[in-house]
């Protein structure tokens, strides 16, 4: 490690290796740093990404591919089921990846790209001269030290503490995350779709996933809106979802996590900073993918901090170039995600159901998940007229 | 006055952190550091998915 660098990188998950090699390819000398002595482990994710989109990041290898899928069901709480296809659900799943192997491989093409990646390494705060952020202060392998950049970019996840220390207010609300609980269950029968299973009893403002990972196995997890949460409640409900659906499973692996869904913040950059991917709460708050949106802000957050440093000029008023692409192309997706996820957390299960069996002649393969959202809207105007300004 | 944290119970994933109003909780690696500025409002203890936080209210 050196003491100074162009731009740190704090966070080596999909973020903040897509960050590093952008800025690494642009021709700046860039640290990534990752407080796990290992990246990628442990997985925190239901691992369903967008083929499609992930491809435009890095090639694809069946290495981090565990299986790949034909499309999506939605299950009401009486079992009324809604089926769609990959290529039309928006940027959820079509690949079910390894994210294990995935998150390196991503941090070595950003050490292929010329970034040097530094792990266990933590930052512990930030280093400033007047308001300019110059560095990171970081305990390295139980070491302290000084480390200064042109800029610093918080990658740092869900538990986001760059953005605080900068003075940008990342603190979820309760009912601005959703609290998960996965096991990789082994020895069941699973088909080539992900499924979603709906109701309150199931996942109260949430969802319960069954996403397959190949050879008889499945990430099956549950998400639940924080403010309906209590003390190890996705744990509970997972365990007894396991034990009804998959009697016969075997839980070989025990993930535990939380997905932002909060939709867009207010802010993402100050003088010397920016925020990218969970730490900039960039995750789909209907869906809680997250995967996607992180790569594609990590390249805008990559293609800004090189001209900026080229201008020589990092105030937060240049930054603001970064703030404007993402909040114009994945702002505007989750801000129309968080209007959907809004009114569904307040449905009952019976109006779940009354809203699955209205479009369930309609609903065929060729849906995504937003036809899927107007369908319903067109069907039921009056419960969910919340919808209305979704319709351009 | 503070929460605790069962680390045997712990998955170390970051939820308590991110929703704690005086960021006052630290993800280190395969634990959860908690400093003074924790005044035991307890949103931390609803949001942890395993159930490992304790309140000292309880």
């Amino acid at each position: 490690m050196k003491d100074k660098y162009d731009v740190i990188v704090v966070g080596a998950g999909p973020a903040g290796s897509s960050v590093a090699t952008t800025a690494a390819k642009a021709g700046l000398d860039v640290l990534l740093i990752e407080k796990r002595q290992e990246i990628g482990d442990p997985v925190r994710c239901a691992e369903g990404a967008d083929k499609e989109g992930i491809k435009r990041h890095i090639k694809p290898d069946p290495r981090w591919i565990a299986a790949e899928v034909k499309g999506s069901r939605i299950f009401a709480p009486d079992g009324t089921k809604l089926q769609i296809s990959e290529e039309l659900f928006g940027a959820e799943v079509g690949y079910v990846l390894e994210r294990k192997i995935f998150d390196r491989a991503l941090a070595e093409q950003a050490v292929s790209s010329g970034a040097e990646v530094i792990v266990k390494t933590r930052a512990t705060g930030l280093i400033r001269k007047n308001k300019q952020i110059t560095g990171i202060h970081a305990c390295s392998i139980g070491e302290l030290v000084d480390v200064k950049a042109r800029i610093v970019v918080g990658a740092d996840g869900v538990e986001s503490k760059v953005g605080r220390w900068a003075g940008i207010d990342t603190t979820l609300a309760p009912k601005d995350i959703e609290t998960c609980a996965q096991f990789l269950v082994s020895g069941i029968e699973v088909d080539e779709y992900c499924q979603f299973y709906l109701g309150n009893n199931i996942a109260p403002g949430g969802y319960a996933w069954v996403f397959p990972k190949g050879r008889g196995m499945a990430n099956v997890g549950i998400g639940v809106l924080g403010s309906r949460s209590d003390k190890g409640m996705p744990v509970k409900l997972l365990s007894k979802f396991v034990k009804h659906h998959f009697p016969k499973g075997k839980i070989i692996e025990m993930v535990l996590g939380a997905v932002p869904a909060s939709g867009p913040i207010e802010k993402t950059i100050a003088d010397g900073l920016m925020l990218v991917g969970d730490s900039a709460r960039q995750s789909d708050p209907l869906t809680g993918g997250g995967i996607l949106n992180a790569l594609d802000a990590g390249v805008m957050a990559g293609t800004v901090v090189a001209s900026c440093i080229e201008k020589d000029d990092v105030s937060e008023k240049a930054l603001m170039e970064y703030e404007r692409q993402w909040r114009e192309t994945i702002g505007k997706k989750i801000r129309k995600a968080l209007v959907v996820k809004e009114k569904l957390v307040t449905l009952t299960d019976e109006q779940f159901n009354t809203l699955a069996q209205s479009i369930k002649g309609e609903c065929d393969s060729t849906m995504g998940v937003f036809d899927i959202v107007l369908a319903l809207f067109r069907a039921n105007p009056k419960l969910l007229w919340e919808f209305r300004n979704l319709i351009k | 006055m503070t929460v605790t944290v069962n680390r045997y119970k712990c998955g170390y994933c970051g939820a308590c952190v991110s929703v704690c109003p005086r960021a006052a909780l630290e993800l280190v690696e395969t634990w959860i550091e908690i400093n003074n500025a924790c005044n035991d409002c307890n949103t931390c203890v609803n949001i942890c998915p395993i159930g490992a936080i304790e309140s000292v209210k309880e």
